[in-house]
């Protein structure tokens, strides 16, 4: 089981949504992504739309200023 | 009503489906189909999208103006249309010179480019169907085109393939 770390803070959309769902298509099942992302739209639905993919959202945590946290299991 | 056209009619559709009717070749409406569809994908929506006419240059191999064809016509105008990389703006192309500039704009304002967006479209398994009819006239064949093009297809086949989702034309 292993974290990887994905960055879409300067991503825009579709890009936010892409990156991280090509980046939990490479994972193992029962590895965890860490994706730092900023409020809004990547805030709002990339936790939602990983869970109606039937991942498992561990967290989603303020890191800082308009930075979130979300980890993901695949 | 039989108890089978009843099931069926009460049958949640699924709504997880988007089909593209790609008509346009354009650089911008293209940014749109490409957009949708990567975006529709990675949320887990099944796409697929249908490149008709103009469309159908987004999919060539060839990505700049080269005479791809059959016949002296179809070549002529395939040379003309160009592929993904010379695809014009709809408004204001300026001789071409707009598309560079909004990819330059898009680069640096980092948003995916077109190529990028392509690129996703195949690495999310978009599923990709050129028109059979568009492409007997512009004498292609499916070897013209980029090998993730899943299928050529018509009318009938596309209509089955996107029942049930929702369909736009771009």
């Amino acid at each position: 089981m292993s974290t990887v770390k994905l960055d879409i803070t300067k991503e825009h959309c579709p890009m936010t949504f892409v990156k991280t769902k090509i980046a939990l298509s490479k994972l193992q099942p029962g590895d965890i992504l860490e994706v730092l992302l900023t409020e809004g739209e990547p805030l709002q639905n990339v936790p939602r739309s990983s869970k109606e993919q039937g991942y498992k959202v561990l967290e989603v945590s303020h890191v800082d200023g308009q930075v979130h946290k979300v980890l993901i299991e695949k | 009503m039989g108890i089978t056209e009843l099931n069926r009619l009460i049958e949640p559709k699924d709504p997880k489906k988007l089909s593209i009717i790609s008509f346009s070749g354009d650089f911008d409406k293209l940014v749109a189909t490409f957009t949708l569809a990567t975006g529709a994908a990675a949320v887990g929506y099944e796409v697929n999208i249908f490149f008709t006419f103009w469309g159908l240059n987004a999919v060539k191999q060839k990505q700049g103006r080269a005479f791809v064809g059959t016949g002296f016509l179809p070549k002529l105008f395939g040379f003309f249309m160009g592929g993904l990389r010379s695809a014009p703006v709809s408004r204001l192309n300026f001789c071409g010179i707009s598309p560079k500039i909004f990819r330059y704009l898009m680069r640096k304002k980092n948003v995916a480019t077109l190529e990028e967006l392509v690129e996703a479209a195949k690495a999310l398994e978009v599923n990709m169907y050129a028109c059979e009819m568009a492409m007997h006239i512009l004498g292609l064949q499916k070897s013209d085109f980029i090998h993730e093009l899943k299928d050529v297809l018509g009318v009938a086949t596309f209509l089955d393939i996107s029942e049930g989702g929702r369909t736009l034309f771009i």
